[in-house]
């Protein structure tokens, strides 16, 4: 694919997209509208955060895409592919080895560094939109910082079913001003947004928004006093290598209905096990009961 | 045991062989080649070139085959494809008066200047199955005719003269790009029409139906639907002067509208507008018609809050690449929110159990 500009896009688009990206950095939490190009995968399937990859990859970089947490999942792979070829970068699997990872719903659990940037892809960027269909209302709810009607939404989940009963794409408040979409990351993974040593950009291409968070960003899930946040997760550990701390997926394992739980970062599973950690999926291990 | 299921690289590539296989079908049967598809099967190539936003019948051939004739996926390829593009530059505006006509109709006047045409059109064709083109297909020749001379006026300069139909004053502001600026509203006409014309037909019939059958009824007449050949010219700066680069096949309709006058504007006719590539009338009288009524606030009209007149609704819901990107998305694997949503649903039901809903209900 030699007749494409490095990383697909060309240079002033990318450069557009560069400037939509540093806005972001400076207003953390807040959308940027950017001119989303049409790229060769539909919309709906990573094509934001696939912008924003093309736009601040260097050849030098070692790049990671995850899906569901997981770098064998069928769009990950062409995702992953299609920066293999039209921008000759390597690519791994291996979490602490990646400058850029791009993710789908999931953060990885080995906490990231000041090198790394995290590149999400985004559905729907905007947080009040279930609330508000309309473009033109929410963007003065946000400009004149009128949330009251998430509250009132989150106050209802608790009146009628005694929590707040949203469990991804959980709301959060960053840096006290603007409330922000985290993409539909599990609530599991909200408190890991916040005080990151790495960037963290997020791309929504159909709805064309950019938005970030800068290093060390304060990120607050949305709660009250009474009724505080809390991030869960499947009360099991991973069947594979025995992990209590992290997001399980959970697998019907044959046609009577059993189950497995095994960590959704497909990465952090193969490096305990590859340490000789083992979960109770296998006999005689430590964690068998 | 269970294995976390590994090879989705494997299972791509060999789908997509599959795929290629499936494409090309029975390979005893003649393969189709890409002018067979620009000559026989137009109309689909039009509406490819029109919702693609690339004017280029031999890649709009090619797409058609390359997606086994998934107009929608076809689109796609041609967009996606387009944004590679550079861009050299604007035309001047395209001068549809001076457009040679294959087809041109008013339904409001019988009779006109420059005449009524009818062209190729399945208009009064019975559509009965001809059995005929499944066996040679051969067809005798059209009869033929000179074509009149000269530039073919627009129906509505007539009313205008007439000082009976609204205004629409020269206006040489660049347009904004849809394809290059973000879209955000408030949007301007030039915009919205922009939208329109690569909006997908099946939308835009529908909405365009949904104000003749009181959605947003604005009572609207073809004023003149034309079909046909025009110039592209374009200033090169180089040269210091216009030249022609090429002409495009364009389907042009405007409507007339009745119009009782409002708080701001005197009873008079209303238009509304419809241009796009290629022989696509269809399109181009829906588009005309939710033009038309997108246009309720400049004219003073009321809001019945009706779905063609909401921009917002109209513009963020019309492209077909962004609604079936979005939709189909919803195959790719979603186990992590599912599994978050399996926790909570779990632990609802557990509650419930437990007698809160009882207690509360007493």
């Amino acid at each position: 694919m030699s007749e494409y500009n490095f990383a697909y896009l060309d240079e002033q688009t990318k450069r557009m997209i560069r400037r939509a990206i540093l806005k972001g950095l400076a207003i953390p939490g807040y959308q940027v509208p950017f001119a989303s190009r049409e790229m060769p995968m539909p919309y709906g399937w990573g094509t934001g955060g696939v912008q924003v990859s093309a736009a601040i990859l260097t050849p030098e970089d070692t790049f990671k895409v995850i899906d569901q947490g997981a770098d064998d999942t069928t769009n990950a792979v062409s995702i992953r592919t299609f920066f293999e070829r039209t921008a000759g970068v390597e690519t791994t699997t291996a979490t602490s080895d990646a400058s850029v990872i791009q993710t789908r719903h999931r953060i990885p659990e080995k906490p990231l560094t000041e090198d790394q940037i995290l590149v999400y892809q985004v559905p729907i960027p905007e947080p009040l939109r279930f609330l508000e269909p309309r473009e033109s209302e929410t963007r003065k709810m946000h400009s004149l910082e009128e949330y009251g009607l998430m509250h009132v939404k989150l106050y209802e989940d608790i009146a009628r079913h005694g929590h707040i009963a949203t469990s991804y794409g959980y709301p959060v408040k960053v840096e006290g001003r603007y409330v922000m979409d985290p993409s539909p990351i599990p609530k599991f993974d909200n408190p890991k947004l916040g005080d990151m040593p790495a960037i963290q950009l997020f791309g929504a291409g159909r709805e064309q928004r950019i938005y970030a968070l800068p290093p060390y960003t304060k990120v607050v899930s949305l709660d009250f006093e009474d009724h505080p946040f809390e991030a869960s997760k499947a009360d099991q550990v991973c069947g594979l290598c025995g992990a209590s701390d992290s997001y399980l997926d959970e697998v019907i394992i044959d046609d009577a209905g059993g189950r497995l739980f095994c960590c959704s970062d497909t990465d952090y599973c193969t490096g305990r096990r590859a340490l000789g950690h083992k979960g109770p999926a296998f006999p005689g291990s430590e964690a068998a009961a | 045991m269970y294995v976390a299921v590994k090879g989705g690289e494997r299972a791509i590539e060999s789908a997509h062989a599959w795929l290629a296989e499936e494409r090309r079908g029975d390979k005893s049967v003649a393969e189709l080649s890409i002018a067979q598809i620009r000559e026989q099967l137009k109309l689909s190539v039009d509406r490819v070139m029109a919702e693609g936003s690339l004017y280029d019948p031999d890649l709009a051939a090619l797409a058609i085959k390359q997606s086994r004739g998934d107009l929608i996926e076809a689109i796609f390829l041609i967009r996606a494809y387009r944004t590679t593009l550079p861009r050299f530059g604007v035309s001047e505006p395209m001068n549809t008066g001076a457009m040679e006509c294959d087809r041109r109709i008013s339904a409001t006047f019988k009779d006109l200047p420059g005449g009524q045409v009818l062209g190729p059109t399945f208009d009064y064709t019975h559509r009965l199955l001809d059995f005929k083109l499944a066996a040679d297909g051969e067809v005798p020749e059209a009869p033929t005719r000179d074509a009149a001379l000269g530039d073919v006026p627009h129906v509505t300069e007539f009313l205008n003269q007439e000082g009976l139909i609204e205004e629409a004053p020269l206006d040489d502001t660049p347009p904004p790009d849809l394809t290059r600026e973000p879209l955000e509203m408030p949007a301007e006409r030039a915009l919205r029409l922009q939208a329109l014309t690569r909006a997908d037909e099946g939308f835009t019939l529908g909405l365009a139906y949904s104000t003749q059958r009181g959605y947003g009824r604005n009572h609207a007449f073809v004023g003149e639907l034309r079909i046909g050949t025009v110039a592209v010219e374009m200033d090169i700066p180089e040269l210091g002067f216009t030249i022609e680069i090429g002409e495009i096949t364009l389907t042009e309709c405007e409507t007339v509208n009745q119009f009782k006058g409002s708080k701001t504007e005197p009873p008079q006719f209303t238009r509304g507008y419809g241009l796009v590539f290629g022989q696509s009338e269809r399109k181009a009288i829906s588009m005309a018609l939710v033009d038309r009524a997108l246009r309720w606030e400049e004219l003073g009209e009321d809001n019945v809050g009706a779905p063609a007149q909401d921009t917002e609704f109209v513009l963020y819901h019309a492209d077909n690449i962004q609604a079936t990107g979005f939709l189909e998305h919803i195959k790719l694997p979603h186990y992590v929110d599912f599994q978050s949503e399996l926790e909570l649903v779990r632990k609802l039901r557990r509650e419930a159990g437990a007698g809160r809903y009882q207690e509360a209900a007493e």
